[in-house]
């Protein structure tokens, strides 16, 4: 057959028609996302053009759309984050070294593990209504309180945390912990000296990442309670406290479409940002420590 | 602990009026003069397992105090199990099991009594790969005195004479806080012979340190080796017999399936080896 063909130089082509329309057909999946990702912030932020102003962002709520601030649930939010951080990064680290470190690769490690795979995944609500039962019944904190809410959102973010944590953990060469051992260093002198300040950078950017997570919590904040609107910032652990996405999300529900369109973008707005300068700090944070591997 | 395997001997060393007690050898000696006088580390009968696969035969061997003594043999031998077995390293493979006897001064380190943190000060150890820590030139080499407790005293003296000692104090006397990785491979390889040193353990036990290094940087390493000899015992594995032959004074051949074959003075080994196993592969003939 192929003596038939007339010279030796037509090599004859491959149709490339498959190539062509897969290439396509991806460039349009993509473009879905981010079009429409696009239209929803360039929707939004025309919407908050004229509300968001210092005013908005320093005034407690008020029933008059003109005068509504965002200060009380800025405030509540960010108190949260910070309380949330102080408690799931100690806890989350601790269990992601015992994890990596300390536990044998026993049925019981392995059914741990699952299980925090598993609980990453569950539904916020029912972590609300886990917080509603441990936080304010058993322990107390108080209804919508500051405490019953970091604690109930930390322990949504929680397995993100460990997850996390494991991850960096385990991206420490073993050659390090070889060097450490070989000089006649303790399991616990390995982690601290060693392990821990290479797994740090990981560590806090999946912190951050899961704080940016626990911001948009609205759910759990509902089941322990939290009041939909504050007028007063907390000050204390005890204090009724307010977030960025619940208030916003009594905003909607009012009649007045001045609320339901300039003030809520506003406070879209506002939370979106405060989002972004976290994931930033986690950009930042990464971006500096990865230099040095 | 560890009894199990083919015979049923016990590990532990204090066997009043047993024969093992003055750690005789068995008939289970290499070819060659396995006894050496000065002997600070004597293996007896060692066999060590990964699993099910037993990588060490019944290894005797006596390590001179204060002498060069190089490990050499075809990849997969055993050398680097054998010198993981000497300050338990070993113990940090989930798997790895030793049964016999392994006497540093005449301690069995496998006895119940033996913390294997506190043995490892006592031997140091530098690995293939150099694994300087993410840290500064002068951190690295204080890490062991750190971790052990010495850094009472003037640490930054004993870290310049770390270096002094490891050839490398010239080359980064005037960028102590700059960070170890920041050095050559050769210059991290001695930076890890420098940490080694500084909390001044007995013996050194090293893993063809050498092996990723280029020719100049191999070069230094080898002399500083001899140099350290005069202070500490140390031994050395190394796929290249040249280097074995430049530098050692005594020679363990290794043949494959973890059998100890032959054991003597490097130059016999080299001229005149009495396995004819040992004197093709010492000729190149295989592995
Ligand atoms: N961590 C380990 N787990 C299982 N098997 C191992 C391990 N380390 C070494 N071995 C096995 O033990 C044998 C000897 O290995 P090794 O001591 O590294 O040899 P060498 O250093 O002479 O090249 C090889 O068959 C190797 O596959
Ligand atoms: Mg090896």
């Amino acid at each position: 057959m192929a003596t038939d063909t007339p010279t030796d130089t037509d090599f004859g082509q491959v149709s490339r028609t498959k190539d062509v329309a897969f290439r396509l057909l991806a460039l349009a999946a993509t473009l879905v996302g981010i079009v429409s990702l696009a239209a929803l912030l360039a929707n939004v932020a025309v919407d908050a053009v004229g509300w968001l102003n210092w005013g908005f962002i320093t005034s407690p709520p008020h029933p008059d759309p003109y005068e509504a601030g965002f200060l009380p649930a800025l405030v509540g939010s960010i108190a949260i984050m910070l309380l949330i951080a102080l408690i799931t990064f100690p806890v989350g680290v601790g269990a992601a070294v015992y994890l990596e470190e300390y536990a044998n690769d026993g049925l019981l490690t392995r059914f741990i593990q699952l299980n925090i795979a598993n609980l990453a995944g569950v539904p916020s609500v029912v972590y609300g209504l886990l917080g509603l039962g441990l936080f304010v019944g058993l322990l107390g904190f108080g209804y919508g309180t500051v405490l019953a809410a970091a604690f109930t959102v930390a322990l949504l973010i929680l397995p993100i945390v460990i997850i996390s944590a494991q991850e960096a953990i385990r991206a420490v060469p073993d050659s390090q912990r070889q060097a450490s051992y070989g000089m006649g260093a303790t399991k616990w002198q390995t982690i601290r000296n060693v392990v821990l300040p290479r797994a740090m950078p990981g560590i806090m950017t999946g912190t951050i990442l899961a704080l940016g997570r626990a911001i948009g919590e609205t759910a759990p904040l509902i089941m322990i309670a939290a009041p939909t609107t504050v007028f007063g910032i907390p000050n204390s652990f005890e204090s009724k406290v307010s977030a960025m996405p619940l208030q916003i999300y009594t905003w909607a529900s009012y009649p007045e479409t001045e609320f339901q369109y300039g003030v809520v973008a506003a406070g879209v707005v506002t939370l979106l940002i405060v989002l972004l300068t976290i994931n930033s700090i986690a950009i930042v944070i990464r971006n500096r420590y990865q230099q040095r591997t | 602990m560890t009894a199990n395997g083919g015979s049923s001997r016990s590990v532990s060393a204090s066997d009043p009026g047993g024969s093992r007690s003055d750690a005789t050898m068995t008939d289970n000696a290499p070819l060659g003069s396995p006894r050496v006088d000065n002997a600070v580390i004597k293996s007896r009968d060692l066999d060590v397992y990964y699993g099910d696969d037993q990588a060490l035969h019944g290894v005797n061997m006596d390590i001179p105090e204060r002498k060069v003594t190089a490990l050499i043999g075809p990849s997969g031998c055993g050398k680097s199990t054998f010198l993981r077995s000497i300050n338990r390293m070993n113990d940090l493979i989930d798997i790895a099991r030793v049964d016999g006897d392994l006497y540093f001064h005449d301690k069995n380190v496998y006895d119940d009594d033996v913390d294997p943190v506190a043995l490892r000060r006592k031997i140091g150890m530098v690995f293939q790969k150099p694994n300087p820590f993410p840290k500064s030139i002068r951190d690295n080499v204080a890490y062991g005195l750190r971790v052990q407790g010495k850094d009472d005293g003037d640490v930054d003296e004993k870290v310049h004479t770390a270096l002094e000692r490891a050839a490398l104090l010239e080359e980064v006397e005037d960028q102590l806080d700059s960070s170890g990785l920041d050095l050559s491979g050769g210059q991290q390889q001695r930076l890890c012979i420098a940490r080694a040193i500084a909390p001044d353990p007995e013996v050194i036990l090293m893993d063809e340190p050498a092996s990723a290094l280029d020719p100049v940087a191999t070069s230094k390493i080898e002399d500083l080796i001899e140099d350290l000899a005069e202070e500490y015992t140390v031994v050395i594995v190394t796929h290249n017999m040249q280097q074995a032959a430049r530098i050692s004074d005594k020679t363990a051949v290794f043949l494959t399936g973890g059998h100890l074959v032959e054991f003597d003075d490097t130059n016999k080994i080299f001229e005149n080896p009495e396995s004819d196993r040992v004197e093709d592969y010492i000729t190149g003939k295989f592995g």
